[in-house]
């Protein structure tokens, strides 16, 4: 009854009841801690969501074909090998190391799955999953070397950077190159699996409909408890807003060939990451290590160990991504991994906003990332201009990103955010 | 002296904590000697002591940084040794240091339920922010949201939180290491009243200061470490600042009582400061 009528200061919920809180609440009140949010430095996804508009728009009256169905087809396939290595640098940048050596992991991944799939006859899924596994193994090496011994991180990765890549080029022996079988699994996954379209609009309403039901049943539990909680007048267009909008991208890709499997997979391994991050222990404390190592020691967090896991993670991740990108490509040879898959990867998860100095950033900033970076790229190609420019351009869209994550991040201390 | 020390665990019953002989050394440096200190239930008791004068090793012995060379500590009643820092949460000893370690990046709420976050594969977020409400309002803290960055709060809140962190393991014994340094004015009252708070709730304070004013506010008994050495532990209520002054720099004669006699104001001690004591 009382939640009906407008609250009277007594009953007011738990977490607002000081005097020195404003209102906040409704979508006017929402709106108003945003922009708060915003001017302090605090910029979220929004900097990489305007220079997203910018270069699509750009490179659209460059050349209308860019915006086309069947680009932004290729475009999401494209982004998945890539942002998948990018995911697990979020990971690492999160406790403010760095993982230089990923492009070499996904490389020696690649020739890994040829040698074993086409030399050795291997399985496919056994294939696989030595791959992962040998992903996992360097990363715990890393792990051991950089808690035992206390080398920076971004040493050990700068030899495993070298080394792996010598590893590679060994394992693919003096010829230097190996195609993989077309009628492999892995290169169907990576090149021709493409949700149906009945299915993808299933999966938009899933979405959607799953967020709703997160929202609902946590602010249901908030107000039980007496906290207050978003109210369902911003809860529904929240959904409705979701649901517009991939509703409207899967409808777009499905003029064409539609969302392909790789990029469903590279989404859910989002999903997984950002609820690892956000909704476990082991998240906060690689936030935590993040923020100040040694305020997470004294907690009682195992230290050592959030390092040798994040640092497993983005070299499994690494091998996975090597993985897609050679079934994508239907070969592994010497130059898998190499150019600039590195610097990319770890270009897509800063300009998606993950600070470089540890302790901010979200799984979902390899995403927009690996796009900005991927529209740079495909967008030039389809300009013919050669990768000199698309290097360059890339470059300075890194530039730029760093820029602004240190500008904001100053702008955060004087209006006391971390 | 004027005041005669008092023997220790002229208390009620068994103290919750008795150091007994405590030796310490640091190679050819003996950092204790001989140290003997009591501390009740609901009781605050406040080290103080020159630099050097073994205050921060005594605390580090307490919480398992450091372990003694010789001496008994007992913990209601019984004998136990305090090997790790974590041995003397489970014991029920927990530490407040100066530098309070909170990660800036974190909530309020994160910050209070870090590493003993309540169900860890899927984080009750609604539990602990209703938990930490719960004992914020018990200590009577006032922070506006607990959905705020650390980063964003006072001093004096930071302190705050850092204490609250400490209660939530409920132990029995909370080791304050200088809990007012570098606070201002409103700061330093709002710790002290939460030191209060912590003696009404029943725990043992042992609080580690510098300020003679502090220590007369708030501390029931007072100990003086000199050189690494007891060097007196007196009732706060029927002792002046001057004579724990004599106590902590050996003399009654010294550079201090100088310097306030000849500017005919005692800088230590006024009267209004001893009201405050009770």
């Amino acid at each position: 009854m009382n939640s009906k009528t407008a609250p009277t200061p007594q009953i007011r919920p738990l977490d607002l009841q000081d005097e020195r809180l404003q209102d906040r609440t409704g979508l006017k009140g929402q709106l108003k801690a945003f922009v708060d949010r915003t001017r302090s430095g605090d910029l979220g996804v929004l900097p990489v969501v305007a220079g997203l508009v910018v270069i699509w728009a750009v490179l659209q009256t460059l050349n209308p074909i860019f915006l086309s169905s069947a680009n932004l087809v290729n475009l999401a396939m494209e982004s998945s090998a890539v942002g998948i290595i990018a995911l697990g640098i979020v990971g690492v940048l999160l406790v403010a190391q760095i993982d230089l050596s990923v492009g070499s992991v996904s490389g020696l991944s690649a020739a890994v799955v040829a040698v074993t799939v086409v030399n050795l006859g291997w399985p496919v899924w056994l294939a696989v999953l030595a791959t992962v596994a040998l992903g996992a193994a360097i990363g715990w090496v890393y792990g051991q070397i950089f808690n035992r011994f206390g080398v920076p991180s971004f040493v050990i990765t700068l030899a495993g950077l070298l080394g792996f890549l010598g590893l590679q080029l060994y394992v693919l022996g003096a010829k230097g190159s190996i195609n993989l079988p077309f009628d492999s699994a892995l290169v169907y996954f990576a090149q021709l699996a493409f949700v149906p379209p009945w299915l993808s609009y299933v999966l938009v309403v899933g979405a959607a409909g799953g967020l709703f039901a997160t929202d609902y049943l946590h602010a249901r539990a908030r107000r039980t408890a007496g906290l207050s909680s978003m109210p369902l007048q911003s809860m529904i267009p929240r959904s409705a807003l979701l649901l517009l909008v991939l509703g409207f991208v899967v409808w777009y890709l499905n003029q064409t060939r539609g969302v392909g499997w790789m990029f469903v997979f590279f989404i859910a391994l989002i999903l997984a990451m950002n609820y690892l991050l956000k909704r476990t222990k082991w998240g906060r404390s690689v936030y935590a290590v993040g923020g100040n190592a040694e305020a997470a020691r004294r907690a009682g967090i195992n230290v050592k160990a959030v390092y040798t896991s994040v640092l497993v993670t983005c070299s499994t991740l690494a091998a996975v991504g090597g993985l897609l990108a050679a079934a994508r490509l239907a070969a592994a040879n010497q130059g898998s991994g190499g150019g600039d898959v590195n610097l990319n990867a770890i270009a897509a998860a800063v300009i998606g906003g993950t600070s470089l100095f540890g302790g901010r950033g979200s799984a979902f900033s390899a995403l927009l990332g690996i796009v900005v970076i991927q529209s740079i790229s495909s967008g030039l190609t389809l300009l013919n201009l050669d990768s000199s420019f698309r290097f360059m351009v890339t470059g300075v869209v890194l530039l730029l990103a760093v820029m602004l994550d240190s500008v904001s991040r100053r702008s955060r201390t004087s209006h006391g955010r971390a | 002296m004027s005041s005669t020390p008092n023997s220790p665990g002229d208390g009620n019953g068994t103290p919750l904590l008795a150091l007994r002989g405590i030796n310490k050394s640091f190679g050819a440096v003996a950092a204790l000697m001989d140290i003997d200190l009591e501390v009740s239930a609901g009781e605050v008791v406040a080290i103080v002591g020159d630099n050097g004068a073994g205050k921060s090793t005594l605390v580090k012995v307490l919480s398992g940084v450091h372990a003694p060379d010789s001496g008994t500590i007992a913990f209601e009643g019984s004998d136990v040794t305090i090997p790790t820092p974590m041995a003397a949460l489970h014991l029920g000893i927990a530490t407040v240091f100066q530098d309070l370690a909170l990660c800036d990046n974190l909530t309020v709420v994160d910050n209070l339920f870090l590493g003993r976050e309540i169900s860890p594969l899927r984080l009750n977020e609604v539990e602990m922010e209703t938990r930490s409400w719960e004992l914020l309002k018990q200590l009577s803290a006032k922070i506006p949201s607990l959905r705020t960055q650390v980063a964003s709060l006072s001093g004096g809140q930071r302190q705050t939180v850092a204490i609250a962190r400490s209660l939530l393991g409920d132990p029995k014994i909370v080791i304050l290491d200088e809990p007012t340094a570098a606070l201002g004015v409103a700061q330093t009252a709002e710790v002290l009243n939460l030191v209060e708070r912590l003696r009404e709730r029943g725990h043992g304070v042992i609080m580690i200061s510098h300020n003679m004013a502090d220590v007369k506010a708030v501390a029931d008994r007072v100990a003086v470490l000199r050189l690494g050495r007891n060097n007196g532990v007196f009732n706060v209520s029927d002792v002046s600042a001057e004579d724990v002054i004599a106590a902590i720099t050996g003399a009654t004669d010294n550079v201090v009582s100088r310097r306030s006699a000849a500017r005919g104001a005692p800088g230590a001690s006024t009267p209004s400061e001893e009201n405050q004591a009770q």
